[in-house]
């Protein structure tokens, strides 16, 4: 089958007429015009696509729950860092599981205490390993790299850069709530990761 | 000039101007261009019409349900576990999921609607006239994988309309006489609905049907490129005599032009009218009507306004008569004639079968909303879909649906869960036990589907033994269906 392309160059080998032309370049500008408007129409389409391709990357984090520590009176007088663990409810995508997560009760007056009482994340601010609080040095030692923290958590000794991190708490009907999060390591001031 | 050097010299465009180094060498290797326009120039006789834009259209809609579908599957499982709670995720959760899910599913409708657009124009206008036999028979074939599409994809949400229609959907197939029973267990991957159902169904959706999609869609475009565009029913389907007009521009411009129309027509409604999704699937709900899409209720009518008599002719006589027409078409009406007034007979019984299709949907409308009984349940049903969107979207919590086994298979099983309600509603855990374990006054019931068939078991509720009578079981007068209820639910307990 002959398309119409082959038949015209046949039919006029080299001849340029000014019809010719005209047609021609009508032809040109009319491609140009449905070229713009289907790219257009593809970069209009295209924008609920890449939200909805980019949602998970973008995704607002809630800020975390808060979890039950127990009553408030369990902790009103303590001696040494008792260690506790949080339920964390984690969402993923539609997903919800429930994790827990070691953290210590002290006394100290660092910032986020409440009343003199404040909560650690058990996790080193070096490398992530967790502390153990050691009663014998009366210290937390960590195992890792040996990093160690005084009973309120901050820093005695490297190679962590800062003390150990404070969670937020805050009380709830006469019972002890904290907000468990992430923080970087490895920087000597804290920041929340994610 | 040799031929080697005519291929080596630059083509030139038809302005004129020679093509710039690196089109060329990519001309060279790929012929792209020359594609293009042998794409553009299609000679169409009688020039471009409106009535042509059904093909591209179709074509469009396909790449829009192409990509809409792989945007979705994104983050669709399917599994029973998940189907509900991913799709809820989307519609609820995901930046622009409702959108898109939407168009995914208003474009299936569009598909349908399109796709018989340009059915009937094809067969009105005579197109499939002139060595055109293959090509309307690849055309039916499409035509049946996109009613495939719409079949598969409808089951996925796992929602109670979804779960409902397919269940009534595969139990046809049960009704084919020797084949059906075993076709139905082949879709459903077993006797009942459940997640190896939407494992299958999601494979077909995804990937079986849209790979024959794309071959047939290649052999229909191949042959009608080779046959040539029929143009107007006064055009000889065989040696066409009309001035043709290339497909560039005006053609195309039509063609975009309704492209364009679709999609936004479509945007719009998946915008303001978003698509719902109902509550999650309860195979045990009694009381669910199911409905199928508007394009299955002709079929879903068919299958229920005639019942009893002359059940091969309902099922198979009339339905294989008319598939047989349909593909059979340009083998049976073979004159040039390409004039629908001058073909009383084809156009007669194609607009009597396509009035006779609209007529069964609109009379099941019509029956839905004059049934007080039927009409209520049906609005009930709205209403807890619209109650269901309103609803916060809740995560699935990792660990949840871990009931006792027992339970589970009664929910996954509509049998036995119907067997359940039974066992609950007469009572029978008075005596035999709460979930058939046995008492001290009545036996054990697990099992016993190992040692009586269904038959034996009815034989022993109408005839009761001596033991069963002076034991104080009661006289049940069930019917078969029960019985089978029964021993489904007496088997999900093992």
């Amino acid at each position: 089958m002959k398309t119409g392309w082959e038949q015209q160059g046949q039919q006029h080998p080299g001849e340029e007429t000014e019809d010719k032309r005209v047609l021609e370049g009508r032809r040109s500008f009319f491609l140009w015009l449905v070229g713009i408007g289907a790219a257009t129409m593809t970069a209009l389409l295209s924008i609920p696509l890449v939200r909805f391709a980019l949602y998970p990357v973008f995704a607002k984090n809630t800020s975390a729950p808060w979890s039950k520590l127990g009553s408030r009176s369990k902790y009103a007088s303590l001696a040494v860092p008792v260690r506790a663990v949080v339920d964390i409810e984690q969402v993923n995508g539609w997903m919800e599981s429930v994790s827990q997560k070691p953290v210590y009760v002290t006394r100290g007056n660092r910032m986020g205490s409440l009343d003199g009482v404040q909560v650690l994340s058990a996790v080193c601010p070096h490398l992530g390993c967790e502390v153990p609080w050691n009663p014998d040095t009366g210290k937390f030692v960590c195992p890792c790299h040996g990093s160690e923290f005084a009973p309120d958590g901050s820093l005695i000794q490297g190679p962590a850069l800062r003390g150990m991190d404070t969670l937020a708490i805050q009380i709830e009907e006469e019972a002890l709530m904290v907000r468990y999060e992430y923080f970087q390591a490895l920087l000597p001031y804290k920041k929340v990761v994610g | 000039m040799s031929k080697q050097q005519a291929f080596d010299r630059p083509p030139q465009t038809a302005e004129g101007h020679q093509f710039s180094g690196f089109f060329h060498w990519i001309e060279q290797r790929t012929g792209l261009n020359k594609l293009l326009h042998q794409t553009l120039d299609e000679p169409i006789p009688g020039g471009a019409r409106y009535a042509f834009i059904f093909g591209s259209g179709l074509l469009f809609i396909f790449l829009s349900q192409l990509i809409t579908g792989l945007f979705l599957a994104l983050y669709y499982v399917p599994s029973v576990d998940h189907a509900h709670v991913t799709v809820a995720y989307i519609t609820k959760v995901v930046a622009a999921g409702s959108f898109l899910r939407s168009l995914h599913v208003y474009g299936a409708s569009a598909m349908v609607i399109i796709v018989l657009l340009h059915l009937s124009q094809t067969f009105l206008y005579g197109s499939y006239k002139g060595k055109r036999e293959l090509l309307w028979v690849s055309g039916t074939l499409l035509f049946t994988l996109v009613m495939g599409m719409a079949f598969t994809g409808y089951l996925l949400p796992w929602d109670q309309k979804a779960y409902f229609a397919t269940a009534v959907g595969t139990n046809v197939a049960s009704e084919v006489p020797v084949v059906g029973g075993f076709a139905k267990q082949m879709l459903r991957g077993g006797n009942e609905l459940g997640t190896l159902t939407v494992s299958r169904f999601y494979a077909l959706h995804v990937l079986y049907i849209p790979a024959l999609i794309f071959l047939f869609m290649a052999v229909h475009v191949y042959l009608f490129r080779k046959a040539g565009a029929a143009g107007p029913i006064s055009e000889s389907p065989i040696h066409p005599t009309q001035k043709t007009e290339s497909f560039y521009p005006r053609q195309l411009l039509m063609d975009l032009g309704f492209a364009s129309l679709l999609i936004v027509a479509l945007g719009l409604a998946a915008f303001f009218v978003p698509a719902k999704l109902g509550p999650l699937a309860d195979p045990s709900d009694t009381h669910f009507l199911p409905r199928p899409e508007w394009y299955y209720r002709p079929l879903f009518e068919w299958l229920k306004v005639w019942h009893g008599q002359a059940e091969m002719v309902r099922i198979l006589v009339i339905p294989a008569i008319v598939v047989f027409l349909f593909i059979g078409l340009p083998f049976l009406d073979r004159s040039p004639e390409r004039r629908p007034w001058r073909r009383p007979v084809a156009v007669g019984i194609y607009s009597a079968i396509f009035l006779g299709l609209i007529s069964l949907g609109a009379y099941s409308y019509f029956e839905d909303a004059h049934d007080k009984d039927i009409a209520a349940q049906l609005a009930q049903q709205n209403v807890a879909e619209i109650q269901y969107m309103k609803e916060p979207f809740k995560p699935q919590l990792v660990g949840e649906g871990l009931a006792p086994a027992g339970a589970v298979n009664a929910a996954a099983n509509p049998l036995a869960a119907a067997g359940r309600n039974i066992f609950q509603s007469h009572a029978c855990f008075a005596c035999h036990g709460e979930g058939a374990v046995g008492t001290s006054i009545a036996p054990r019931l697990i099992g016993i589907g190992n040692q009586l068939s269904t038959e034996q078991l009815e034989q022993l509720f109408q005839n009761p033994t001596q033991k069963m009578t002076s034991g104080g079981m009661p006289h049940f007068k069930f019917t078969p269906n029960d019985v089978e209820a029964i021993r489904a639910y007496l088997d999900s307990l093992q």
